[in-house]
């Protein structure tokens, strides 16, 4: 295979005389990992991926294999997180953390443009040099590939199409990661929307690890993904390959930490707006607006405008904010939704119901982040149970949107 | 050049650290001072102009009977009055002394204590003229200061985010030190302001900025009794900088009843 890693980029990569088409499938052995690294790298892409720092697996740049979590898993329940050892050198043995891919696509704060004034009445407009290379997502799970589509329906699906979203989108490289166990809060069964990785990679991995065995399942998502692989040296996968990798993510979908009745769940929220489920979570909910912000979806923001003091500079900013802050709906005569469970109302009944109205599928993909980082352990899975519990229906009929 | 307006800062109770906070603002300095003519501001010049001044920067909390008449006389020539830090807009870390018995104290610390003129209590600027905005922090951040001051030029409202530290927590990518570590932390209840100081060197939140504007503090204080604080520890965590600031001094109050 030497003789492939000084190929062109961009020539067609062919492994054994097969190709790597599109919906094919390869083995990588662990020792090879360095050299999936080194292609993405070599094809222009800044590889940001899973790496341990203060005491959780974040998202940061992969520089190499060591800057992987090697060995370590998560312990996760409502409201709380904690690093373990694993008994092996997994390289991806543990489940979504704190971050999510959104801080790539849609950064905590951004620099829009710069106005400058030119006279008494006018203003010259500049924007930033994208800073932004084109970057390989490595280690996406089936619930963040949801959430990037659906942050993908927010930002560009419609008709106003967010510029620097659209922009990073189309320099994204998504290097799926089959779960192979499932976290104390995860629901991703569900929402119907894992633990398989199904479609929306270039890439896909399902690390195979047992009895001595540490290789890596590598499927092709697009043609995209195909060419990346040039120079990396995989064989083949046989069908018990594959039948190992599906294993493997059986695996993770019976061990499920939560799970949710969607059943008519748009019309159980819409039709229970008075359920004193919702002042009952408002007494326990901090409005510190961490679920939202760790949620791989939540899109709100605001922008503001930072002028200088002499107002002949202004950059406008957009950073991320929050149902949950009470500034968020501050209109002329005050906040909409001055309380707080009026805010956490607005959220979950946004999460879970009225996004089908406004994007067609809910907004909530089962990964649990809401449940394990917020500081008091509020559960969205246990409170639609609560406000089921107490509907005055025995439940809604059919016709609920999920 | 037109006419600027006429910037005045003062000190009541208080270390200095909000003043100079606004000196350290260097770079900023000069631009500052091109809009605005610095009138009066001891800590930077003893070269004071009279007023009326266009703007008051108040640090510092009221604790004594000749700072409570001053504070008037300071009102009296300023059109718009903003206070500057936490003792200014609760009172500080010397409102300790409102849970205390300050006679006692004056008794005990001083050889002469018939010297010593001064209150049962410090309290906060508000508590004794109207004022105009207040900025928090312990000390102020340098951003926000130089925000109020432009948006007082440019008569707008100053852009200063009033919900909590979590929210600075995670723009920055700081990986929650309660969820995480389980440490004790005023983050969910405290103010931004900060950027999130603390927490970023995988500290808790001390609370600098005082409550937010939506603070749940029975809720927190029942999580930190989960995480093993007893209710003197949840007592000494709200009884800091802003301890009479009222979500703060009623947190307090609580684990007192709780047997803090």
């Amino acid at each position: 295979m030497s003789g492939l890693r000084n190929a062109h980029v961009g020539d067609p990569p062919s492994h054994g005389g097969m190709g790597p088409a599109v919906g094919s499938r390869w083995l990588l052995a662990r020792d090879e990992f360095p050299s999936l690294l080194d292609a993405l790298r070599r094809a222009g892409y800044r590889i940001v991926g899973p790496t341990v720092r203060d005491g959780a697996i974040v998202y940061g740049s992969i520089r190499s294999v060591a800057d992987l979590p090697e060995g370590w898993t998560d312990r996760q329940s409502a409201g709380a997180y904690r690093l373990e050892r694993r008994p092996d050198r997994a390289l991806f043995g543990y489940n979504v953390g704190p971050h999510s891919w959104k801080k790539y696509l849609f950064p905590p704060r951004e620099h829009l443009f710069t106005l400058r004034r030119t006279d008494a009445a006018k203003f010259e407009v500049s924007v930033p040099e994208d800073p932004d290379p084109p970057m390989a997502y490595l280690g996406v799970r089936a619930c963040e590939i949801a959430a990037l589509n659906i942050q993908d329906r927010v930002f560009v699906g419609g008709a106003a199409v967010d510029p620097g979203y659209a922009r990073r989108k189309a320099r994204r490289l998504v290097v799926a990661v089959q779960c192979g166990q499932a976290g104390g809060t995860c629901f991703c069964v569900s929402m119907g929307t894992g633990p398989a990785v199904r479609d929306g990679f270039d890439l896909s991995l399902t690390e195979l690890l047992d009895e001595g065995r540490h290789e890596f399942l590598v499927e092709i998502g697009t043609a995209d993904g195909a060419r990346v692989l040039d120079g990396v040296p995989l064989r083949p996968a046989e069908p018990s390959d594959v039948r190992a990798g599906e294993a493997r993510v059986a695996d993770a979908a019976r061990a499920m930490g939560r799970a949710m009745d969607t059943e008519g769940i748009h019309d159980l929220l819409l039709g229970n707006l008075e359920s004193p489920v919702w002042d009952d979570v408002g007494r326990r909910c901090l409005a510190c607006t961490n679920c939202t912000l760790a949620c791989p979806t939540c899109f709100c923001h605001s922008t503001e405008e930072v002028p200088d003091l002499s107002a002949e500079r202004d950059e406008r900013w957009r950073r991320w904010d929050s149902c949950f802050n009470l500034a968020f709906s501050e209109l002329h005569t005050g906040s909409v939704r001055s309380t707080t469970p009026a805010r956490y109302r607005q959220w979950l009944t946004h999460k879970l119901a009225t996004w089908f109205d406004q994007f067609g599928s809910s907004g909530c993909v089962g990964c649990g982040r809401c449940i394990t980082w917020c500081p008091v352990g509020i559960d969205l899975t246990a409170e639609v149970r609560a406000i089921r519990a107490a509907a005055p229906r025995p439940g809604p009929g059919a016709g609920g949107t999920a | 050049m037109a006419v600027r307006p006429r910037l005045a800062v003062w000190k009541f109770a208080s270390c200095d650290g909000c003043q100079l906070s606004l000196l350290d603002c260097e770079d900023e300095l000069l631009a500052v001072a091109g809009e605005v003519e610095i009138a009066n501001f001891v800590e930077a010049s003893s070269a004071v102009a009279p007023g009326p001044y266009d703007l008051s920067l108040v640090e510092g909390s009221v604790t004594t009977p000749e700072d409570a008449r001053r504070i008037q006389e300071v009102r009296a020539q300023s059109k718009h009055l903003v206070t500057i830090g936490a003792c200014a807009t609760a009172g500080g870390i010397q409102a300790l002394r409102n849970f205390q018995d300050v006679e006692e104290f004056r008794r005990a610390v001083y050889a002469r204590p018939e010297y010593i003129a001064t209150l049962a209590t410090s309290t906060a600027i508000r508590d004794h003229v109207p004022v105009d905005f207040e900025l928090r922090g312990c000390p102020i951040n340098k951003a926000q200061v130089l925000e109020v001051i432009a948006a007082f030029l440019h008569r707008r409202r100053p852009t200063v985010a009033t919900g909590s530290v979590c929210a600075e927590c995670k723009r920055r990518g700081v990986v929650c030190v309660v969820v995480a570590q389980g440490t004790p932390c005023l983050g969910p209840v405290t103010q931004a302001g900060c950027g999130a100081i603390c927490p970023a060197y995988r500290r808790g939140c001390y609370g600098c900025f005082g409550p937010q504007d939506s603070p749940n503090t029975p809720a927190w204080s029942s999580r930190l009794g989960e995480l093993g604080l007893a209710p003197g520890a949840i007592l000494r965590i709200y009884r800091t900088f802003n301890a009479a600031a009222p979500a703060f001094r009623a947190a307090g109050d609580a684990a007192v009843q709780e047997g803090g």
